[in-house]
């Protein structure tokens, strides 16, 4: 299948870019590594007017220290991100979902911010970026503005980003110390979109769970913080009982589709489960 | 010393040019002045077609012509189906592009012809079509109830044919019988999805055309043309070049094919199309598609007394090829390995206005073997033994071959308990046995499952006077040739179609031997009817089991007419000349010799030959079995069940295959791997699923779960050699064997595994929220 | 339409193209690399393997704008000069392949993973190959093939030379 015909500008700047989405208007699409957007393209179930290729724009693909948080550029590679060391180090949750993302040649092109703005809620990232309380850092003609993650991912495939607004980076909060995390992905095949995933991350004290963030993918046209989950959990014992018994409230107040691969009350059922065995495999 | 061929590993010649790029796939084939086709599909499952307007597509930059259904009706005829399987089978018309009604989502409605693909593409979205949308039918069950909606009105029923096989007094056999098990299991729809698109382009030469197409089946490919055309058979060449696999999905004459060829004739250009990936998914014949009802009649020691089968089998909306054949392939395997009183076998073919079904890897035999393996494995529990035990208690014992079937089918050789012993020593089966019984004790949430699957399949298809009784359109013969060149080097022609299996280095394997020649002076050529001109194609495991032997037959025909060349020039006589190792001496005198390649030279330059005999050594033969053959094997699975899941995790898998005589062992353990992934993936991964509308949801494989290597175990494979006895080379066949097997293997070890929770089923694909919900209301203990 | 400038298999192109054109399209039919199949539309199955700047693409699921200025190696740039590569003759040896249409794919997905690690574990061929579809083969040659060539590779002896 071949894509339509559509308008091209590569800008070499931030700037460039943000005009250049401004001037295309409302039917302009962001290529970031294309990885979500080229099969849309070319079934034609995505016919955007103008494509801006954010490609040859060196900024967005850096990754700073910003002292009690991590600033990851929107166009850093899944690739980048999995052997960047400051993500190791400060966003290990990052690190290991990122590494279980599509297959080595897709995250060699795709894009950490290009697959949250795609806002999937079969996509791995966005569980995790509301896990962690991500920032979006969000730049347009009109100014800057940060969104948090609680608010950025609004439904199905439609993130709060305006028509004219660009995506620029992602701000990470380290957790510090004494935080185990774990991404527990549950799919059919290696290739298959998760039916449910759970984000989670827990810091222990001594052998009682102090805090804890968990959240769905999946569950919901948009991720969701199981904050019943993360209430439950805290000051318990360090132990399977006490998870499970938590977990038991993942799926509250989530709405999980019924699809090809699984549904709605099968997606709830799992949340308990994987979320259970997310928390055990992240205190531990 | 010349080595061995047959029955040595070597390396396939074919590769050399697949791992560098250099490879022949028709979508590869571009000649100057080549435009390209795409067609616009029905988005209904069923709807009358009111209105197709290409005015606006035939103006746009870079087209070159655009037709509707309409403007081909009076040339493109019907598309064909060469088995008519009862006298009153009703047979709507099949036309290449719809003219008046669609009757499945993606059949073709208009095309577009234009100088590049890009062009061809937005051009389709400027064709206007106006649709009358009818009722869809999807339920094979509502489909033949009274007062069901039709897929073709004028047929008057959704039934196809109904079909009968029955031996023995079955209602005796069920009267009274200490054991009877009544079940239900469905064969879910499959899309083959061979890795390379369909493909094809049509050079028009004055009134002569060549084919290009990606087919399993170029001469039967042409001679359908001709006949669906009108152009006659001489004035068409169709060449298949390499083949990205097929697995029965090439073997079909498609509409896009017969087409390229009349547009080809139209525009006097060439004429090519390539499928996308997610048209494919729509178009490409699908395979299986079965509601199979079954009762098994038993004594309370396990002893089968007979089988009832009923089957509802999907034609789809259309009778393609061989479409209403393929259930009836399974008709004499469903008694499997087993020895019964009595069998009854009813077949009802039922369109729906889904993609046709037709042949895919193992064409019936799959979906008969599933059902019987499944239903032993019920009868075990029944009765409370080991599945191993029960099949022990009925199989035809390896003393009693050869032996008639119950389906009437003469099994000439075998050993299943050769296979069965070598199985269950590899598997560890009584460590697995002994380590599931703990976790069940223990009641672990992951459970541990054992399948087994002790199959037998009918393969080599097929001899002519079978096909001929059960009203094929053909036979089942195949034909090789031997060419001896001048320089002693050989051509070797096959009438079968490579697309995958390696025939260019088995065929070369078995001349050499034959001949005595070197491997590398021996070149395989096939898969061009102007090269190979006679030949019935690949399909149903055939290729060695018939083409294989005609080539054997061939390189005998040729050391025949050697013989008496060599005598000649010898001044021996034949009875006193040996042959060995590619030299013909004269017995007891080995200084007195001729290599072969010397008598080719002769038989060349025809000097010296004895009166009335003609040049050349070449020599054709064709070879038509007498009996089908019957490759068989014991498979075993273990598999982890998380209960609190549903997900399946293979963690051992056993094949012991019995394949008779093996040519190459490498090319038969990969064939055994291939066919083992694609059994387990019907058994837990693929489905192609129609919305209520009749929209295929699973167009692309993002959603048809075709398995990758992260989802499949390693496979432990071994064999047992029990010989064909029903042709002189003693071999069987592998192409469909391990996909046949391993289906079943694995669906047992999942109900295995959850038979503490009162399960005795699990729909295929066995989902995890399929597992899960069997294992939740199973009724867990 | 943009012109772009891309070094495929050691040479050097410059075209003008449209700017949604895939590369896949551009090896094929502007360049007549034809090595280079497609198996799907959405970047499932992996066929159109290739590397782009030594890391491997789904050329079916870039555009040939993005890759302007970039160094394409495909299958057809692999073990020129008629010596195979190491990775060519694994695949060879071990018959990892029956068809062959996945096989150009597959086999620069594995160089790919055999840059990444030198000596991976059968799971870790799998894994890292899970992006690639074969039909024929059930994959277990194909792991084999990739650690032989692991093998090969790591012997400084046999090295060859590699894209």
């Amino acid at each position: 299948m071949i894509p339509a015909t559509f308008d091209y500008a590569r800008p070499a700047s931030v700037d460039d870019a943000v005009r250049a989405l401004s001037d295309a208007g409302e039917d302009a699409k962001v290529l970031a590594g294309g990885q979500s957007l080229m099969p849309l393209l070319r079934l034609r179930l995505a016919v955007p007017d103008a494509l801006i290729d954010l490609g040859r724009i060196a900024a967005l693909r850096e990754i700073r220290d910003e002292g009690d948080a991590l600033l990851i550029g929107a166009m850093a590679t899944h690739h980048q991100v999995i052997r960047d060391p400051l993500v190791r180090e400060h966003a290990p949750l990052i690190a290991r979902t990122v590494r279980i993302v599509a297959d080595p040649a897709v995250r060699h092109r795709g894009t950490f911010g290009g697959s949250l703005a795609h806002a999937d809620p079969a996509g791995d990232l966005p569980a995790v970026a509301l896990a962690l309380d991500a920032v979006f850092l969000v730049r347009s003609a009109r100014g800057e503005r940060e969104i948090p993650a609680s608010a950025f991912f609004v439904d199905w495939l439609t993130s709060a980003l305006e028509p004219d607004e660009l995506l620029v980076g992602i701000r990470i909060p380290k957790l510090g110390a004494g935080w185990g995390v774990h991404y527990e992905k549950f799919h059919r095949t290696a290739q298959a979109w998760a039916i449910v995933g759970v984000a989670c991350a827990v810091r222990r004290n001594g052998s009682t769970v102090e805090d804890a963030r968990v959240a769905l993918t999946n569950m919901g046209p948009a991720p969701v913080r199981a904050s019943a989950v993360e209430i439950a959990v805290r000051s318990r014992p360090v132990a399977g009982d006490s998870f499970r018994a938590a977990a038991e409230h993942a799926a509250e107040g989530t709405t999980p589709p019924t699809d090809l691969h699984g549904s709605s009350d099968y997606r709830s059922h799992l949340a308990t489960v994987l979320t259970a065995r997310a928390l055990q495999t992240a205190a531990i | 010393m010349t080595i061995q061929e047959v029955g040595t590993p070597r390396k396939r010649s074919e590769d050399a040019r697949l791992i560098t790029g250099q490879t022949r796939w028709t979508e590869n084939i571009t000649p100057a002045g080549t435009l390209h086709v795409m067609f616009l599909r029905s988005p209904h499952a069923h709807a009358r077609i009111v209105n197709v307007d290409t005015s606006q597509a035939k103006a746009r930059p870079g087209v070159v012509a655009a037709f509707s259904g309409a403007d081909f009706a009076e040339e493109q005829g019907s598309l064909p189906c060469a088995w008519v399987v009862t006298d009153d089978m009703k047979h709507p018309d099949h036309p290449p592009m719809a003219v008046t009604e669609v009757r499945y989502a993606g059949e073709p409605v208009a095309c577009v012809v234009a100088r590049d693909r890009y062009a061809a593409a937005d051009a389709l979205e400027d064709i206007d079509i106006d649709y009358e949308p009818l009722p869809v039918v999807l339920d094979m069950n509502a489909a033949v109830a009274d007062g069901a909606d039709l897929v073709h009105e004028d047929l008057g029923t959704n039934k196809s044919y109904t079909w009968v096989f029955e031996n023995g007094d079955l209602d005796a056999a069920l009267h009274d019988a200490p054991v009877v098990i009544e079940r239900e299991y469905v064969q879910q729809r499959l899309i083959p999805s061979a890795m390379e698109p369909r493909s094809v382009l049509c050079v028009p030469d004055a009134d002569d055309f060549t084919l290009y197409s990606a087919t399993q089946i170029p001469h039967i490919l042409r001679l359908m043309l001709a006949t669906v055309t009108g152009i006659a058979e001489h004035h068409i060449r169709v060449v298949a070049p390499d083949v990205g696999g097929g697995f029965g999905s090439k073997l079909q004459v498609y509409g896009e094919e017969v087409l390229a060829l009349l547009l080809a004739r139209r525009l006097g250009r060439p004429v090519k199309w390539t499928e996308s990936r997610s048209e494919g998914n729509m178009t490409v014949h699908h395979g299986r598609d079965q509601i199979q009802r079954l009762t098994l009649a038993a004594e309370r020691d396990g002893r089968i007394r007979g089988l009832k089968v009923n089957l509802l089998a999907d034609m789809g909306a259309y009778l393609m090829l061989v479409t209403p054949g393929i259930p009836l392939l399974g008709a004499f395997m469903f008694n499997g390995i087993y020895k019964m009183d009595a069998y009854s076998f009813t077949c009802e073919g039922v369109f729906t206005t889904k993609t046709p079904t037709d042949a895919y890897r193992g064409a019936g035999r799959p979906e008969a073997t599933y059902a019987i393996e499944r239903i032993m494995d019920e009868l075990a529990a029944e009765i409370g033994v080991d599945p191993i035990e029960v099949r022990r208690r009925n199989w035809i014992a390896h003393e009693e071959f050869p032996y008639e079937t119950i389906a009437g089918l003469t099994y000439d050789s075998g050993n299943y308990e050769a296979a069965t012993d070598k199985a269950l020593e590899l598997f560890r089966y009584d460590e697995l046995r002994a380590e599931q019984a703990a976790r069940r004790e223990a009641q672990d949430p992951v459970q541990l499952g054992i399948g087994v699957s002790t199959f037998t399949e009918m393969c080599g298809l097929a001899p002519s006077r079978v096909l001929g009784s059960l009203s094929y359109g053909a036979g089942g013969w195949e034909h090789a040739s031997v060419r001896v060149l001048p320089s002693g080097k050989i051509e070797v022609i096959t009438g079968t179609s490579p697309h995958g299996q390696g025939h260019e280095t088995a065929w070369a394997q078995i001349t050499a031997d034959r001949l005595g020649v070197p491997f590398e002076d021996v070149k395989v050529l096939h898969g061009d009817t102007a090269i190979s001109p006679k030949g019935m194609d690949t399909y149903g495991s055939r290729s060695l089991a018939v083409g294989g032997v005609a080539l054997f037959s061939a390189c005998g025909k040729v050391i025949e007419k050697a013989r008496v060349v060599a005598a000649h020039l010898l001044e021996a006589a034949e009875q006193d000349l040996e042959f060995a190792e590619g030299r013909f001496s004269v017995r007891g005198v080995p200084e007195e010799s001729r290599t072969i390649q010397e008598v080719a030279l002769a038989a060349f330059a025809a000097h010296d030959l004895p009166d009335g005999l003609e040049p050349s050594l070449d020599a054709d033969a064709t070879f038509d079995p007498e009996n089908f053959s019957f490759p068989h094997g014991t498979h075993l699975c273990a598999a982890d069940v998380d209960t609190e899941t549903g997900m399946v995790k293979i963690r051992t898998y056993v094949a012991v295959d019995d394949v008779g005589k093996v040519v190459n062992p490498l090319i038969v353990e990969g064939q055994v791997h291939g066919g083992l992934a694609q059994g387990i993936a019907q058994a837990l991964f693929e489905e192609a699923v129609y919305d209520a509308d009749g929209n295929l949801t699973t167009t692309t494989m993002a959603d048809y779960l075709v398995p990758s290597a992260a989802d499949l175990p390693t496979f432990t494979t071994d064999r047992t050699e029990t010989p064909a006895t029903s042709n002189p080379m003693g071999v069987k066949g592998v192409g469909e064997a391990g996909t046949i097997a391993s289906t079943p293997a694995v669906v047992n070890a999942v109900v295995d595994a959850l038979r503490p929770y009162g399960v005795h089923d699990v729909p295929m694909p066995c989902t995890p929220e399929r597992v899960w919900r069997a294992a939740r209301s199973g009724g867990a203990r | 339409m943009p012109r772009i400038r891309v070094e495929v298999d050691g040479a050097t192109y410059e075209d003008d193209v449209e700017p949604r054109l895939l590369l896949v399209h551009y090896l094929r039919e502007r360049l007549g690399k034809i090595g280079t199949p497609v198996g799907c539309d959405t970047s499932n199955c992996g066929a159109c393997t290739v590397l782009l700047d030594g890391m491997s693409v789904k050329s079916c699921s870039v555009l040939a704008v993005q890759a302007d200025g970039g160094d394409v190696t495909t299958i057809e740039g692999l073990g020129m000069n008629g010596t195979s590569h190491p990775m060519q003759r694994a695949f060879h040896e071990e018959h990892a392949l029956q068809c062959g249409y996945c096989t150009p794919g597959m086999i620069m997905a594995s160089l790919d993973l055999l840059r990444e690690n030198p000596d991976p574990s059968d799971d870790e061929v799998r894994e890292g190959l899970e992006g690639n579809l074969c039909r024929c083969t059930g994959y277990q040659n194909i792991v084999k093939a990739v650690r032989r060539a692991a093998r090969e590779m790591r012997e400084p002896a046999e090295r060859e030379v590699t894209p």
